[in-house]
């Protein structure tokens, strides 16, 4: 299960970040904190993955932006890596060539297709077109 | 309108915040945004509503407080329009956890939008329920989800499937009822809702047994129809990743396999041929791919044995193991961990690339190379294997030591096939990395050696030559420092040479030059001082040469700040002023610590707590539990335990090691026993307890031991215990006390025998007393209490307090531990002395008050023992 999502750049500022385990405000910010350090400086060679307390932070990094979801221990971490690429995708499809500012102005679009895409932790959809789809149909009710 | 907010939309505020410059700049732009969301919040203003909620999401992303807009997010839920919804569920996922009260509040509003006729608000809300449902929700909402399992739009049943699992994870009971709508979906060709209805049935199956049952018998067999039609779909652009139709789905449908086919013959037979099919089949060059592979490894693995299939898996991992890619070779070693269980030979065959992935750059990989590393070492490989590591540790990053270091005494400790072995590579390890060595490690090195009569000499000569290149690493410094104070005439005289060594010629200022060092050291800490200053005294009676150098060495530290330091330089240095004629008495050298009481201890203690203050207890055939003195008190400052009358003489080396804290207090009556050195001895070392009792107990000890002369010969006595004990006639009542420490030590003289006794118990303790009484002093009792706990909490700050009337003297010895753990696993022991002034007219009688903490609360719990047996 997927205990959290990040999306920080490399200065660590949080873009996104989904809790899908309860924390404190103060805990939620000590754990981006302690999940930038942890990723930010390492070597583009080594594996995408860190354990992090009891935990695994799966991690990619893109441009500017590192994606990192925190998983149980026993997880599949190659899946979560295919996990993290396909959600770009949809984010690159979406907002058509996707850079940092887009997911700055409109971060509760992001928010609304991670919910697309991942609810209570768990993987909701594989379909890129099915997502791009939905989010369409969810703009014109705007 | 309010002036504030005058329509700044939400893009403009955040380029107004991404325009500051400084972190000034933007606290005051926030600040100027929150005031006017709050004056809009007062002013109840609807227009509004969802775009000031918008920018307090941004605002709370930036980490500011936002907390007074909780209540807006419900105002927007209960909102009838699309847009105001979303962004109040938003708000509420983003601002609120489940543990708010809040929450509570919009479970009406839930429960309304799960049964809107607008599908995409229904979607709205399971989402919200998925993501923060807390167990009242999720009691108050199950059935609504469960309907909405049947939903006639996909998006709304893989939803609900999803929150479904959050439901069932905050209350299992629920469970039973979504297992026939969760089976249903395994059925649906809609992939999403089939991934979503694969994963509720694997949840459901971990939370329930009657779910796995019902599920392995009707769905095991539609799964595998399901895995089997995925690997051989044709190229489906909608799914397609790297070539693969949704690995996701793969991934999924694996694990649910491995789940089922765990513990389950007839299920793990029936999945055989498509595993087989994919673990042949999948594409490996791509992430997708290895990803399938890897899970299906992990299924092979799991379900019931078939030798051809795991054959097949672990020729996968080989194959993962020698992959470019770090990714991996990390999830390889991952998966060898755990295939170790099931067939160790084929792992131990990759070994020589794991041990290269122990090296490797990456910290990641490092650790789990090293944990699996450490599964694989056995008796037949220890010794390459342990080489290998140890010649890494020079090389290791400094974060990476602490770890390996402890695995490596941890293989070494565990395989050593002799001891002269284990010496070398404990010696290597502290001169690489004595810094990072646990205390216990270096505790149990002391005492192997300590046993290892043969290798003294051999052992103090190699640490001398570790301490010149490695100076700076605290333990080996310390262990150096002892054995030098033990064994120094070894190491100047070399005794016991063995063949393999080179001669080295160290004369005694050499020796003393080395314990100068250690004592002078900046980076010495209290106990490596304290231990230098025991081995000063010592080697200032094994070499009469030095002597006055180590007085003045000694007397540097009376002026020490630290009080342990100063004290132990003042005794010592009236020792070696004043009592010349016991001096090599009182150095005599440590009696062999005894390995099984000490490895018993150790698995006693709790781990990571060496200092805890356990006396394990050894029971004796006729009933009465005699405490066996711990080795690690000889070693630990500061720990103080209570010693039972037969062991005092344990007491007395306490206070020679500088053990025991209590200061010197000089008496002057006690000049009443026979032998006067040392009784001045005792009074220097202040033996015993408090003013009033002192003399009578010094002379308890002087008796008892005569007593005991009169059964056993102080000579074997003598021997029982130490070895290496040269046996001078002055010796003798020195070494008598040191019988305490010998597990086999006599027990004759513990005297008449009660029966033990429960002096109290309750639901959550119990407390049991047993006797012991010197025959010479029927007055004096001394109770043994013995504190079990009989719940599963641990107690902590735990406290024993008694009362007696006035014909009672108490006195209570610290208890072995404040900490009771749980469910009886282990107990704390203390010891009572009780003299009955009436002793014969009345009996004993006692008021208990026990006082502990459970999870940091209070409780007290009061009891009367009346029924001590009545001649005490």
């Amino acid at each position: 299960m997927i205990r959290f999502i990040l999306l920080q750049n490399r200065q660590g500022k949080t873009r996104l970040a989904k809790y899908y385990v309860p924390l404190e405000d103060s805990e939620k910010h000590k754990v981006e904190y302690e999940v930038h350090r942890l990723v930010v400086n390492r070597d583009p060679k080594y594996t995408n993955f860190v354990e992090f307390r009891t935990h695994k932070i799966i991690y990619r990094r893109y441009a500017g932006l590192f994606f990192s979801l925190c998983v149980d221990i026993t997880d599949n971490e190659l899946a979560y890596l295919e996990c993290i690429h396909l959600f770009v995708e949809i984010l690159d499809h979406f907002f058509s060539n996707v850079c940092e500012l887009d997911l700055v102005f409109n971060f509760h679009k992001v928010y609304l297709i991670l919910d697309e895409f991942i609810l209570a932790g768990e993987l909701q959809e594989t379909s890129k077109k099915a997502i791009i789809e939905r989010m369409g149909e969810l703009e014109k009710l705007e | 309108m309010n002036p504030f907010s005058s329509g700044t939309r939400l893009r403009d505020m955040i380029r107004s915040i991404r325009a500051c410059k400084t972190a000034a700049e933007e606290r005051a732009v926030v600040r100027k945004e929150c005031a006017a969301i709050r004056a809009a919040i007062n002013e109840n203003d609807n227009d509004y509503r969802h775009r000031n909620l918008a920018k307090l999401m941004f605002i709370h992303m930036l980490g500011y407080p936002t907390h007074f807009g909780q209540m807006e997010c419900l105002k927007l839920i209960a909102s009838p329009g699309f847009p105001e919804k979303r962004i109040g569920y938003l708000g509420l996922m983003l601002l609120l956890d489940e543990r708010q009260e809040v929450l509570m509040l919009v479970t009406n509003s839930l429960k309304q939008d799960l049964n809107h006729t607008n599908q995409y608000i229904v979607g709205l809300a399971l989402c919200a329920l998925g993501n923060i449902c807390s167990a009242e929700m999720a009691r108050d909402l199950a059935p609504e989800v469960e309907r909405l399992l049947q939903f006639r739009d996909p998006n709304i049943r893989k939803k609900a499937a999803l929150c479904s699992i959050r439901i069932i994870k905050k209350v299992p009971d629920l469970a039973e009822n979504f297992i026939n709508p969760a089976t249903a979906l395994l059925r649906e060709k809609h992939h999403g809702v089939l991934i979503t209805g694969v994963q509720l049935c694997t949840d459901l199956c971990k939370i329930s047994t009657e779910a796995l049952e019902h599920i392995r018998k009707k769905c095991t067999d539609g799964l595998v129809r399901t895995l089997k039609d995925l690997a051989n779909s044709p190229y489906s652009p909608e799914y397609d990743i790297a070539g693969i139709t949704d690995p996701f789905l793969h991934i999924r449908l694996l694990k649910l396999l491995r789940v089922l086919g765990e513990g389950d013959a007839d299920a793990s037979d029936s999945m055989n041929d498509i595993l087989a099919q994919v673990a042949t089949k999948t594409e490996s060059n791509k992430v997708a791919g290895n990803a399938i592979l890897y899970e299906c490894v992990q299924t092979i693995m799991s379900i019931e044995d078939n030798g051809g299939l795991r054959v097949l898996a672990i020729n996968i991992l080989g194959r993962f193991l020698s992959n470019r890619d770090n990714n991996i070779r990390y999830v390889a070693l991952n998966m060898l961990m755990r295939a170790v269980t099931a067939d160790a030979q084929a792992v131990q065959r990759h070994r020589a690339t794991i041990l290269e992935c122990v090296k490797d750059s990456d910290a990641s990989i490092r650790k789990r190379a090293l944990e699996l590393v450490y599964v694989l070492v056995n008796d037949t490989n220890v010794k390459p294997l342990a080489k290998e590591l140890i010649d890494y540790l020079e090389v290791s990053d400094q974060d990476f030591r602490a770890d390996l270091t402890a695995k490596i005494c941890s293989i070494v400790a565990k395989f050593s096939p002799e001891k002269i072995w284990y010496i070398d590579q404990m010696l290597k390890v502290l001169s690489e990395a004595g810094n990072f060595v646990k205390d216990e490690v270096w505790y149990a090195l002391i005492v192997v050696i300590t046993n290892a009569s043969e290798l003294h000499g051999y052992t103090v000569r190699a640490l001398y030559r570790a301490f010149q290149t490695s100076a700076e690493q605290e333990t080996l410094v310390r262990i150096t420092v002892w054995c030098i104070g033990e064994y120094g005439d070894m190491l100047v005289h070399n005794v016991g040479m063995l063949d393999i060594e080179d001669p080295i010629t160290v004369t005694e200022s050499d020796a003393v030059d080395i314990v100068e060092i250690a004592i002078n050291r900046h980076a010495s800490d209290l106990t490596t001082k304290a231990m230098a200053l025991v081995a000063l005294l010592k080697l200032s009676s094994r070499f009469p040469s030095c002597s006055e150098r180590i007085r003045e060495i000694i007397v540097e530290f009376k002026g020490s700040f630290v009080l342990e330091l100063q004290q132990r330089a003042i005794e010592f240095n009236a020792i070696i002023a004043k009592h010349q004629n016991i001096r090599s008495t009182l150095v005599e050298r440590m009696p062999v610590l005894d390995e099984a009481t000490f490895i018993g201890r150790r698995a006693g203690s709790l781990p990571g707590a060496a200092s805890t203050q356990t006396v394990p207890s050894v029971s004796l055939p006729n009933g009465v539990a005699k405490p066996v003195a711990p080795l690690v008190d000889l070693l630990d400052l500061g720990s103080d335990d209570a010693p039972a009358p037969s062991s005092s003489g344990g007491d007395f080396l306490h206070d020679l090691l500088g053990v025991d804290l209590s200061p010197a207090s000089q008496q002057s009556e006690a000049g009443q026993a026979s032998k006067s050195g040392n009784d001045v001895l005792l009074d220097l070392l202040s033996i015993g307890s408090p003013s009033a009792q002192t003399s009578s107990s010094t002379v308890d000890i002087l008796s008892s031991n005569s007593s005991n002369k009169a059964q056993v010969s102080p000579l074997d006595d003598l021997s029982s215990v130490s070895l290496s004990s040269k046996s001078t006639s002055n010796a003798a009542p020195v070494m008598d006390l040191l019988d305490g420490f010998a597990p086999s030590a006599p027990k004759e003289n513990n005297g008449p025998v009660y029966p033990s006794l429960t002096a109290f118990e309750s639901n959550s303790l119990r407390l049991t007393f047993d006797f012991s009484k010197q025959p010479e002093n029927p007055q004096t009792t001394v109770i043994q209490a013995t504190f079990t706990n009989l719940t599963s909490n641990t107690y902590t700050d735990f406290v024993f307090q008694a009362a007696v009337p006035k014909f009672l003297q108490l006195h209570l010895d610290p208890a072995s531990s404040n900490t009771l753990p749980a469910d009886g696993n282990g107990s704390i022991t203390q010891s009572l002395k009780i003299t009955n002034s009436q002793h014969g007219k009345k009996s004993l009688v006692m008021r208990t008050r026990i006082a502990y903490k459970i999870n940091g609360k209070d409780t007290l719990e009061e009891g009367q023992v009346n029924n001590f047996p009545r001649d005490l």
